[in-house]
């Protein structure tokens, strides 16, 4: 079957299983491969993109449910918020692996979004679901609370 | 892993000192700047597997003034893009901004690791095996571009200074960038000597950089295996058996092979390969797929019968691995004995990204393109897979997103498989196979699961007169090329070598036999060594009513490192201050690698009776800091990955079957779990030593001391779950 959506702003149509996860259908249907899989049961977040605005986990949810819906992932992300998080993923060289990264932003975006000045607990509640085998929650953090600055000013 | 595992293979160069033949290389065979024409008449940066790259070719100075270093090593997290490049930039005076990183092809001759023989990742020697040649290299771009400037310029070249990329002089105010004198710098004929700078001239060496991958890693352009893409790729998923020593007895593949989409079923070594146009497609069948194992000879056995049969083991002496004095006298002579049993459970590395490859056969030989971590033993391997000889095996290193010594073995899993896969499918054929999350869990090449046990006795001054070690468990490096002559090093490092002056020592082995199958895993024997000899340290110090610190400093007299870490760590961490009552601090230190580090952690008891790590201080000697936000990083994700280890990480057999899956039964370190971390680093001009595993060792016995020091009861079985601690 079709399945028609906005990607990153474009209009995309995939004649696939309506089944086949997201995650796998914006990695091998459209190319985009900046959205990981870690684990295939949302329980690790690698794979977290963005529908309508709220963080989703791509390797969980059906292609087929997001017919006309908005998907965002790492490469589309844009505006105040995401340029902030980069800025200050970058200039506190949270990344290692990187692995898991695109996933970290995707959240953390996400909640900036809500939250323009989490707290300590407004960030484990919201990036608890992400896994980093790398071990760079201390620097997540800080950069969560960086760009919450940087927002500010 | 470290560089005595690899004594049996070709060694190339003595370990510890590169030579300067292989650092040169010969004859004309320097470093060379290497430019070749395009057809449209510019110059450009040949690429790193052209034939026109020299041997030792480690820079490539382009027009565009972009300075790229080869990377002999995997880019897998731990930062050998950034500290390598900032070797090069260092002697070159380059400047940061125009630095970029690219891995090597596989190349033996050219990329060997001068630790180990090979081309390889692993043992923490990136930056120490590399420090000289890097170096070298880095200083000898930069004599070929000063003289190239000489010669335009017609100045004497004694008179050209360079910096932040800028080839100057001064008199006649003249300066050019790197890119415009390449050209010129090319038809040069490499310097056989070259100066390298005095440590203490360092601009860039020690200074806080950004790391070379920041951007593809934030913007999701940075290529893993995963994210390769060949023209006409399918996608593989293996189905392999559930019990390690099972094979394929049948298939019914009948049903599987109706799923639209799937392209093949395959048998190949490991299991049964199902082959689709796209990996759900392939995950899909592979359930479909229906097989009958042969368990004849697979492991049956569950956890807690091992860990039975090991104790017994442990009852009688062991091989000897280290032996000073008398213990039986020591002991003897005692007036008071501790003893102590530690368990350790099998460990899965779990890195985030799970093993991955593609692969493609050619008419003229095999591509394939992965996280490598051993290029020329998965050059090796993948040969002997397709029928050819390892010259016709192209490897195309790529990011790996993580590894933790997973991605290091030596009958290179995943890539064979991919190989195999590859040849099941026309000639031309690329093909991606992912693992699983649950593959990844279950498939085993696990850290061994241990057993310790201790007796120490104390004088009646309460000084240690003897200390008795047995370790029992699997080698990593039986059966394979790795295994040396005598005792495996790698069950005992961390405790044969107990920096401790104790008078009357014995450390024995007991190396067992299951059917499961294990490697190395981020750093080795210390990941139990260093956690059985620090806790039961402390058991022994608090029977000897004496204060953790300065037990250990006062039997590390020999051992000024060792010593200088404690110390910083424990002034920083407050090791002196009082706390409040139910808050405790617990220390612990660790060499390895050649690397020293000492951790201080600061535990709380929670409302609910549980324990929060609340803070961790880590001092660290690696000598040189090349560059200190990498250290820092690799401190700090070392102890949230010996974090994770030690508070949950578990996978247990149940009559063979592995019981964890996947992150929701295999759970991992979460940022709510992650404590306050510090690192302070050593100032040294020692040659700089390694920093991606020694983070690891000290954190587990640091948190199990300030637990023993909070409760009086050290936590002896692992992950501490099982000791009846919740965190």
């Amino acid at each position: 079957m079709t399945v028609s959506f906005q990607l990153n702003g474009s209009a995309v149509t995939l004649d696939v299983d309506p089944e086949m996860p997201l995650l796998w259908a914006i990695r091998e249907k459209s190319g985009l491969t900046g959205t990981k899989f870690g684990c295939g049961i949302a329980s690790c977040g690698a794979c977290t993109v963005h529908v309508d605005g709220v963080a989703m986990r791509s390797c969980t949810t059906p292609v087929s449910s997001i017919e006309g819906l908005k998907v965002t992932t790492i490469e589309g992300i844009e505006g105040k918020t995401a340029d902030a998080v980069k800025a200050s993923w970058q200039k506190l060289n949270v990344v290692q692996c990187g692995y898991c990264q695109s996933g970290q932003i995707m959240s953390a975006v996400a909640l900036l979004t809500q939250t323009p000045k989490p707290s300590d607990t407004d960030i484990n509640d919201a990036m608890s679901g992400n896994i980093c085998r790398c071990a760079t929650y201390h620097r997540i953090r800080l950069a969560i609370h960086d760009a919450a600055k940087t927002m500010e000013g | 892993m470290n560089k005595h595992i690899f004594s049996s293979l070709p060694a190339a160069e003595s370990p510890s000192e590169p030579s300067r033949r292989t650092v040169l290389g010969t004859g004309a065979a320097g470093l060379l700047l290497a430019f070749v024409w395009t057809p449209g008449g510019s110059r450009v940066a040949q690429a790193a597997s052209s034939p026109m790259l020299a041997p030792n070719a480690f820079v490539r100075v382009a027009p565009d003034n972009t300075v790229t270093v080869i990377i002999k090593h995997l880019e897998m997290g731990q930062g050998v893009y950034t500290g390598l490049a900032a070797i090069v930039a260092e002697e070159l005076d380059a400047d940061w901004s125009q630095m970029r990183a690219e891995h090597a092809p596989a190349d033996v001759k050219l990329y060997a690791n001068l630790a180990f023989g090979i081309q390889g990742t692993g043992g923490s020697t990136a930056v120490a095996n590399s420090w000289d040649q890097l170096r070298r290299a880095g200083a000898m771009a930069r004599a070929m571009l000063v003289t190239a400037a000489a010669q335009t310029w017609k100045v004497p070249a004694g008179e050209i200074s360079v910096r932040d990329g800028v080839v100057s002089h001064a008199a006649s105010k003249r300066t050019a960038t790197f890119g415009a004198l390449a050209q010129r710098a090319a038809t040069l004929t490499p310097p056989k000597e070259v100066q390298l700078k005095d440590p203490a001239g360092f601009t860039l060496l020690g200074r806080e950089l950004p790391r070379l991958d920041n951007v593809g890693k934030t913007t999701g352009t940075a290529i893993y295996a995963l994210d390769v893409v060949q023209p006409g790729m399918v996608y593989a998923a293996v189905a392999r058996p559930p019990r390690f020593g099972g094979v394929v007895k049948s298939i019914d593949d009948k049903i599987a092979r109706n799923v639209k989409g799937v392209v093949t079923v395959a048998s190949i070594s490991s299991g049964v390969a199902v082959v689709a146009d796209s990996f759900w497609t392939a995950m899909k069948a592979r359930d479909a797929l229906q097989i009958e194992w042969d368990e004849s000879k697979a492991e049956k056995r569950s956890s807690p019968q091992l860990f039975a049969e090991y104790r017994k083991l442990a009852e009688k002496p062991g091989e000897s691995a280290k032996k000073v004095g008398d213990v039986a006298a020591g002991l003897k002579s005692s007036s008071k004995t501790v003893t102590a049993e530690f368990e350790f459970p099998y460990l899965a590395h779990a890195p985030m990204e799970p093993l991955d490859a593609v692969a493609r056969i050619n008419a003229d030989g095999v591509e394939v393109w992965a996280g490598c971590q051993f290029q020329t033993i998965d050059q090796a391997n993948a040969a002997k897979a397709a029928g050819v000889t390892p010259d016709k095996v192209r490897i195309h290193t790529v990011l790996a997103g993580g590894s933790f010594g997973r991605r290091a073995n030596v009958v290179s899993d995943y890539i064979v498989e991919a190989v195999e896969i590859a040849k099941a499918l026309p000639q031309g054929t690329p093909v991606k196979l992912i693992w699983t999350r649950e593959d990844d869990i279950k498939g085993g090449r696990y850290r061994p699961m241990y057993l310790h046990t201790f007796v120490a006795g104390l004088d009646a001054k309460n000084e240690l007169t003897a200390w008795r070690h047995r370790i029992v468990g699997q080698s990593i490096a039986k059966g394979t090329p790795f295994a040396g002559p005598g005792i495996d090093v790698m069950s005992v490092e961390g405790a044969a070598n107990l920096p401790y002056a104790v008078p009357n020592l014995d450390v024995e082995l007991h190396t067992t036999d299951t059917g499961v199958p294990v490697l190395w895993w981020r750093s080795v024997g210390s990941t139990h060594t260093a956690y059985a000899t620090e806790v039961f340290f402390d058991m022994v110090a608090r029977a000897a009513g004496k204060d953790p610190l300065a037990a250990r400093r006062a039997l590390l007299t020999d051992h000024p490192r060792h010593r200088a870490v404690l110390d910083l760590a424990a002034e920083k961490a407050g090791w002196s201050t009082a706390l409040p009552e139910g808050r405790a601090r617990g220390i612990a230190v660790a060499e390895s690698f050649g690397s020293y580090v000492a951790q201080v952690a600061e535990v709380s008891r929670t409302a609910n009776g549980g324990i929060k790590i609340d803070r961790i201080v880590c001092a660290v000697d690696c000598g040189v800091a090349v560059t200190p936000d990498v250290i820092r990083a690799q401190m700090e994700g070392g102890i949230g990955y010996g974090l994770s280890a030690i508070l949950k990480g578990e996978v247990t057999l149940k009559d063979g079957l592995v019981e964890q899956g996947n992150f929701n039964s295999y759970d991992v370190l979460r940022i709510n779990e992650m404590p306050k971390v510090e690192v302070h680093i050593v100032p040294s001009v020692a040659n700089p030593t390694g920093v991606g595993e020694p983070g690891v060792p000290p954190i587990g016995p640091a948190v199990a001391n300030a637990i023993l020091a909070l409760t009086g009861k050290a936590p002896t079985k692992l992950p501490l779950t099982a000791s009846g601690v919740s965190v």
